[in-house]
This record gives C-alpha cells, structure tokens and sequence, in this order.
C-alpha cells in the first residue's frame, strides 16, 4: 500500500542522506534510543500534509526579546538573529510560529538537570517565540549562548548553538534543529553537528554574521534562514 | 532547489520551552466529541523511561475535520485546534486530554480509521520520529489503509489500549521487542 491519494498535494521527501542518521555511534546517547527496524514507508494523506497552523494568540509583546523578560538585563554579548522560513523552492513560509531556546552566556541552561558549574543568570530564561510575517522573516533579540561540556567523550564540548523549532504549513514540515556560529572552532569536534553526513547540509546550520543587521553602538547580528520541505506543483495523478 | 534545513536534536533542556503542562490538554468546556485520556510512557533500549522526550498529537475533530486549510471540509470549531504536545514527566509518562477523532478520508477515498499522529524528540533522538495511536475497540482499524500497510507482527504496537472508560493508554518503545512502528512518509 503504498499509493497516494489522487487529491493530495504531497510534500517532497529530503534527499537520500540529508538528515543525521538516528543511529550516530559518535552521540553516544543515540545507542539507547534510535529505533533498530527500519521506518515503515506510508503514503501522505490529509492527516499528515495538515498541522497546526492556527491558535499562536497566546505571544506575548517581549517573547521574541530574550533580552528583556526580567527585572534587568542578562550577561553576555547582546545579539540579533534575523531570518526568514521558506520552503526549497524559495516561497515565504508566512505567520508560522519560531520558537528558540539556548544557555545563557556562561553556557547553562536555566533548568535543574544541567549541573555545568558555570554561573545561572537571574535575568535570563533563555526561551523565545514569534510568529513570521507575510514574507516569512522573523527576528530574536537574545544573547550569545556559551559553549558547555558533556560528558559524551573525553573533552567533549557543545558549541555555542540555539534550538529552533519551526512548524511550516504541516505536520510534515515541523522541524526542530539547531544554530550555529560562524567560524566556530568546536563544530568539527562536535558529534551532534558532524552526524549530518554531508557539508552543504551542515553548513545550513551555520548561521552567517552580517554588518547590515548588526546595530551601531548595541548588537552584533547573524543571519539564520530556514528552509522547509518543499511540495509538488500539482496533485499526484492529475 | 534552496538545500532543506537539516534536523539535529532537542537536547535535554527542550523544557525550558515546553515546560511539562504545555498543552497536554487539547480542550475546552465547549469543545464537542467524547472526551478521552491518552496516556503512555517512552522507553529506551534497556526499557528504561524516558524522562526528557517531547511527545506531540495532531488530529481530526470529532467529525474527522481537521482545522487546516488543505482539508476539503476544514473544521470551523475554534476551541479544538487539534494540536498538543508535552514534555515527559520524570517517570517517562505522558497524558493527553483530548476528545475520540472521527473517521478521516483516506487515500483514494478509503476512510482511515481514527487516529492521533504522534511525533517524538528527545535527547539522542537526531529526527523526529512520527508514527500514529489508533484505539483498540475501534471496528475500522482492520481496514485502515495504513495499519494494513504495517507487518502484522507489529500493528499492536500502534494500537492504544482501553484501559477504562474513555482512558487509553500507548507505550512507545525506541527499541526492544515491542519497538514502536516509525514511518517515513
């Protein structure tokens, strides 16, 4: 069973080795917990090309400005991140909701299972979301997170990165992932970012710094596009 | 083509943006259809509970209409937008307040059995893994164009029990004997 309903409109599958295998011996977390039968191939159908798209009423006017959701302002360099969500064949993805969350400065995370000794900040949560626009761009203000240890091997050291959660225009473009620094010197030695086997796709994830965002006097800014899973032009069959 | 923005995974602080109540409940007073409970837990290989994965629903009202413009009769009830998501508590556990989806229209017109997609993240997890909840004292599901489609071995681990009245419950497994069925669609 493997047909695809004549009125669907499906979404395009990413290529061949595009996205991190879940079974990555270099993670050593993936060991325990990447499924060992291969995925069932199904066909698209109304309940996987629809997703949430409605009812993000509940932002708030500060949550995309990390910066500002306490008493006084966190520790660390103020940046900017400005992007738009497109699909691969460059289309605005419009009022889809972005949610980001990352460490302060001194890299911890505001949450009691990370025990990293590096000073908490009252002033900072570290969670963000917005909603795009017409055109699909949307903007944080937050700080530049810290690159942390973990235990994964000897000397094992994240870096600095933001988690990005997108939802696209179904369920089948939802995506969580993560962003990087440019130049960064952790990102070859880091096994979460070279599970993704090839260059092009990893570079993806590096966001690019950019004078024309960065604000004379305040903050430096980094440009982070994000691009979804791209659909057919006509339904199949038709 | 642009290159598609590749996965990578939710770590073990998703947390701090879905904090553990974080619409586990999909309802209000006005929403109409029965009310059920969804519950289940994550294991891991070594059976242990997952403690710090992201579990997310998405499904059809009552009617089997789902809010979304591609649906050919979308569902104009603004108080079930369908969509829930939840962090696991330390136990591994999850439990979703939710109402019984209608029947959705299937490929080629066959109707689909009801059911909740679920997705899955956690911390080793570099995707998402989506698969699907039908119920067990559901008459359709031995027609259901995509139960069928999985090795029978294997369809129970999709099938959530009725453990009581309106309470219905889905373990999924990464691994092991009862490893939950995960699709690539």
């Amino acid at each position: 069973m493997n047909r695809t309903d004549p009125k669907i409109r499906p979404y395009r599958h990413p290529p061949e080795g595009h996205d991190p295998p879940n079974d990555a011996p270099g993670y050593r977390s993936t060991a325990l917990r990447h499924p060992t039968q291969p995925l069932v191939i199904i066909p698209q159908t109304l309940s996987e090309i629809t997703g949430p798209v409605y009812g993000y009423g509940r932002l708030g006017p500060m949550d995309h400005d990390l910066t500002r959701q306490h008493v006084a302002e966190p520790l660390g360099e103020r940046i900017i991140i400005e992007g738009r969500v497109l699909d691969e064949d460059e289309r605005p993805v419009p009022e889809t909701l972005v949610e980001i969350w990352q460490a302060n400065a001194g890299g911890r995370y505001a949450h009691p299972q990370d025990v990293h000794d590096a000073p908490l900040d009252p002033n900072f949560t570290g969670a963000g979301r917005v909603e795009t626009d017409t055109e699909g761009c949307f903007r944080f203000v937050t700080i530049k997170p810290g690159a942390y240890p973990w235990k994964n091997h000897h000397n094992a050291w994240r870096p600095p990165h933001v988690h990005f959660s997108v939802f696209g225009r179904s369920f089948l473009t939802r995506l969580i992932t993560q962003m990087y620094f440019p130049g960064d010197p952790l990102l070859r030695f880091d096994p979460i970012f070279t599970s993704i086997p090839t260059e092009r796709a990893r570079q993806a994830l590096v966001s690019s710094f950019e004078l024309d965002l960065t604000q004379p006097g305040w903050a430096l800014g980094y440009r982070f596009d994000i691009v979804l899973r791209g659909r057919d032009a006509t339904p199949m069959g038709l | 083509m642009l290159t598609l923005t590749p996965s990578q995974t939710v770590g073990p602080f998703v947390a701090i943006l879905v904090p553990s109540q974080d619409r586990g409940s999909l309802v209000t007073e006005r929403t109409s259809g029965p009310r059920i409970v969804v519950e289940g837990m994550v294991r891991d290989g070594a059976d242990t509970p997952v403690p710090d994965a992201l579990v997310e629903i998405w499904q059809a009202n009552a009617a089997g209409h789902y809010r979304h413009p591609d649906d050919p009769r979308p569902s104009a009830d603004d108080t079930f937008d369908g969509y829930g998501r939840m962090h696991t508590r330390r136990d591994g556990r999850f439990t979703f307040e939710t109402i019984k989806p209608g029947s959705v229209t299937g490929p080629s017109g066959t109707p689909q059995a009801p059911h909740l997609v679920v997705g899955l993240y956690a911390r080793g997890l570099l995707t998402r893994l989506l698969t699907r909840m039908y119920f067990e004292d559901e008459p359709s599901n031995g027609q259901d164009p995509i139960l069928t489609a999985v090795p029978a071995e294997r369809r129970t681990t999709l099938i959530a029990t009725c453990e009581s009245e309106g309470r219905y419950r889905l373990d999924l497994a990464l691994q092991g004997t009862r490893e939950t069925v995960f699709f690539d669609v």
